[in-house]
């Protein structure tokens, strides 16, 4: 088990250095959100991990139901409280911000 | 003789015929614009219709008069682009057109059909977008009418054209009902899908209290799930439901369809572009402006204008054969109407957020940055005469191509 505490979190608990992230550092994550993560749960850190690493940041709602298996109301249900951010946050990702 | 073609002729196309008009050689090259319509419209212009601070003839004007004498402007739809055959084919009695080098300027458009349930009943009666000319004079007449209830603004989901509009359409609402004495009598409810009005630590810090001052709500990481429009109500995902008597919403934005049929795009119709050189990810003949784009700067003109240097020497680089300049930074820079005769004002690129300190510019700067200011609000009119008149002329603006540190405060 990887300890949170020898990781960098910002303020509200995402990840500082995208790259410094491990699949059991997920689970960590996950644990100190609440969140049990099932297999249907890597089908969304796995795709977010893999377009961070094409195009440099998390995928939007839109992106990720539109290129896996999971549709909008069953990421609510996997990740409650804020999809987006929170498959961002146990991907080990930044938040989806705006310009300002 | 070889080809230019452009797809689009607003501001990113039309100043970018004009660059080129200037750089490739005459007896060479021909310069081709195709665009489905002859009305080039000043869209910052569009957030000021509603609330009468513009009128609808001053946005309008004529793509043709804005393109040089030696261009072909040809208005049309466009079926698809065959990049493997460096063709594009127009709906228009089929034509099709070969290009040696294309540059895609079609830009973004709204989508409210991707939204459950938005185009029943409500549509432009009291539900409106102002990214459009029809949708922000619909709005206008409609705010004359309007005396008191809920206004809910909503942003369907991210990116969006101009991702400052939102603020400013609530600011400018507050300064609107103020003036016509009726503030008391409307709620303002902003419902975004991000996590705040601002979302950048600076900009956080800056001005994070700003509209909760002038009174507006803001309900974050709102992801609309659909318009009930016979209940008058908006619903998220997670279970949200916002009334509203007045419904303004900047639905999904996605770049041409025409983009989509020639398997070119993205799932939001943006072309997949190489954000340092503009040029297709795919296709070393086909170049990319603004909004059109999948890079992660600001949709915005500006922006458009700060792509059209790198692009123009880029494309020249490629037609000689030689090495791309990997030189956009992602800049942007923004006026953010605030309302009550002041503004805000942003710079930033890919790697450095909005920070506070002084903007340089000849003559009526400096501008203050991230803090707001009635010489801001000048700038931000001032505006208009530069895009007419500097930008999709492809003239040189007295501000720097690359964001610059001088003046901010890391």
């Amino acid at each position: 088990m990887v300890a949170l505490s020898d990781f960098k979190f910002d303020a509200e608990g995402y990840l500082v250095d995208p790259n410094t992230w491990t699949p059991e550092l997920a689970q960590a994550i996950a644990e100190r959100e609440s969140v049990t993560l099932t297999e249907r749960h890597w089908v969304v850190i796995n795709y977010a991990r893999g377009e961070y690493k094409a195009k440099g940041e998390a995928p939007t709602l839109r992106n990720i139901t539109k290129n896996t298996d999971v549709d909008t109301k069953e990421l609510y249900s996997l990740f409650p409280g804020g999809p987006g951010k929170k498959a961002a946050m146990v991907a080990g990702l930044h938040k989806p911000t705006g310009c300002i | 003789m070889k080809t230019f073609l452009i797809l689009g002729g607003g501001t990113g196309g039309t100043l970018m015929a004009n660059k080129l008009a200037k750089r490739l050689d005459a007896h060479d090259w021909k310069i081709v614009v195709v665009d489905k319509d002859e009305t080039h419209y000043y869209q910052p212009g569009f957030l000021f219709i509603p609330f009468g601070i513009y009128k609808p003839e001053d946005v309008v004007k004529q793509k043709r008069a804005f393109l040089p004498s030696n261009v072909e402007f040809i208005v049309s739809d466009i079926e698809k682009i065959e990049p493997a055959e460096n063709r594009v084919v127009l709906k228009k009695d089929d034509r099709v057109l070969n290009y040696d080098t294309l540059l895609i300027a079609t830009g973004t458009d709204i989508h409210p059909e991707e939204i459950e349930g938005m185009l029943d009943g409500g549509w432009h009666q009291n539900i409106f977008d102002f990214y459009t000319y029809a949708g922000t004079t619909a709005l206008s007449q409609f705010l004359k009418k309007f005396n008191s209830g809920r206004l809910v603004f909503n942003v369907a989901e991210m990116p969006i054209k101009c991702p400052v509009a939102p603020l400013e359409f609530m600011m400018l609402a507050d300064d609107y009902f103020v003036r016509r004495g009726i503030r008391s009598k409307v709620e303002l409810v902003y419902a975004t899908p991000l996590s705040g009005a601002f979302t950048k630590p600076r900009s956080s810090e800056a001005l994070g209290g700003m509209l909760d001052k002038k009174g507006i709500h803001i309900e974050p990481d709102f992801a609309v799930s659909g318009v009930d429009s016979a209940r008058n109500v908006i619903s998220s995902y997670d279970g949200r439901e916002l009334n509203y008597d007045l419904l303004v919403t900047i639905p999904t934005n996605m770049g041409a369809d025409f983009i989509g049929r020639s398997g070119m795009g993205d799932d939001l119709n943006f072309v997949p572009t190489n954000k340092h050189t503009l040029q297709a990810d795919k296709w070393p003949n086909i170049w990319v402006i603004g909004d059109a784009a999948n890079v992660p700067a600001s949709k915005a003109g500006a922006v458009a204008h700060f792509e059209s240097d790198t692009l123009t020497e880029n494309i020249l680089h490629q037609i000689k054969g030689e090495p791309l300049e990997e030189t956009f930074d992602g800049h942007a820079n923004c006026y953010i109407e605030s309302g009550h005769g002041k503004a805000l004002l942003i710079d930033f690129n890919y790697d450095t957020e909005p920070l506070p300190g002084t903007y340089p510019l000849p003559v009526i700067g400096p501008f203050s940055l991230l803090k707001e200011s009635v010489i801001n609000h000048w700038g931000k009119l001032a505006f208009r005469w530069m895009y007419w008149n500097l930008i999709v002329k492809g003239r040189p603006m007295p501000v720097s191509t690359q964001m610059t540190m001088v003046g901010k405060r890391p």
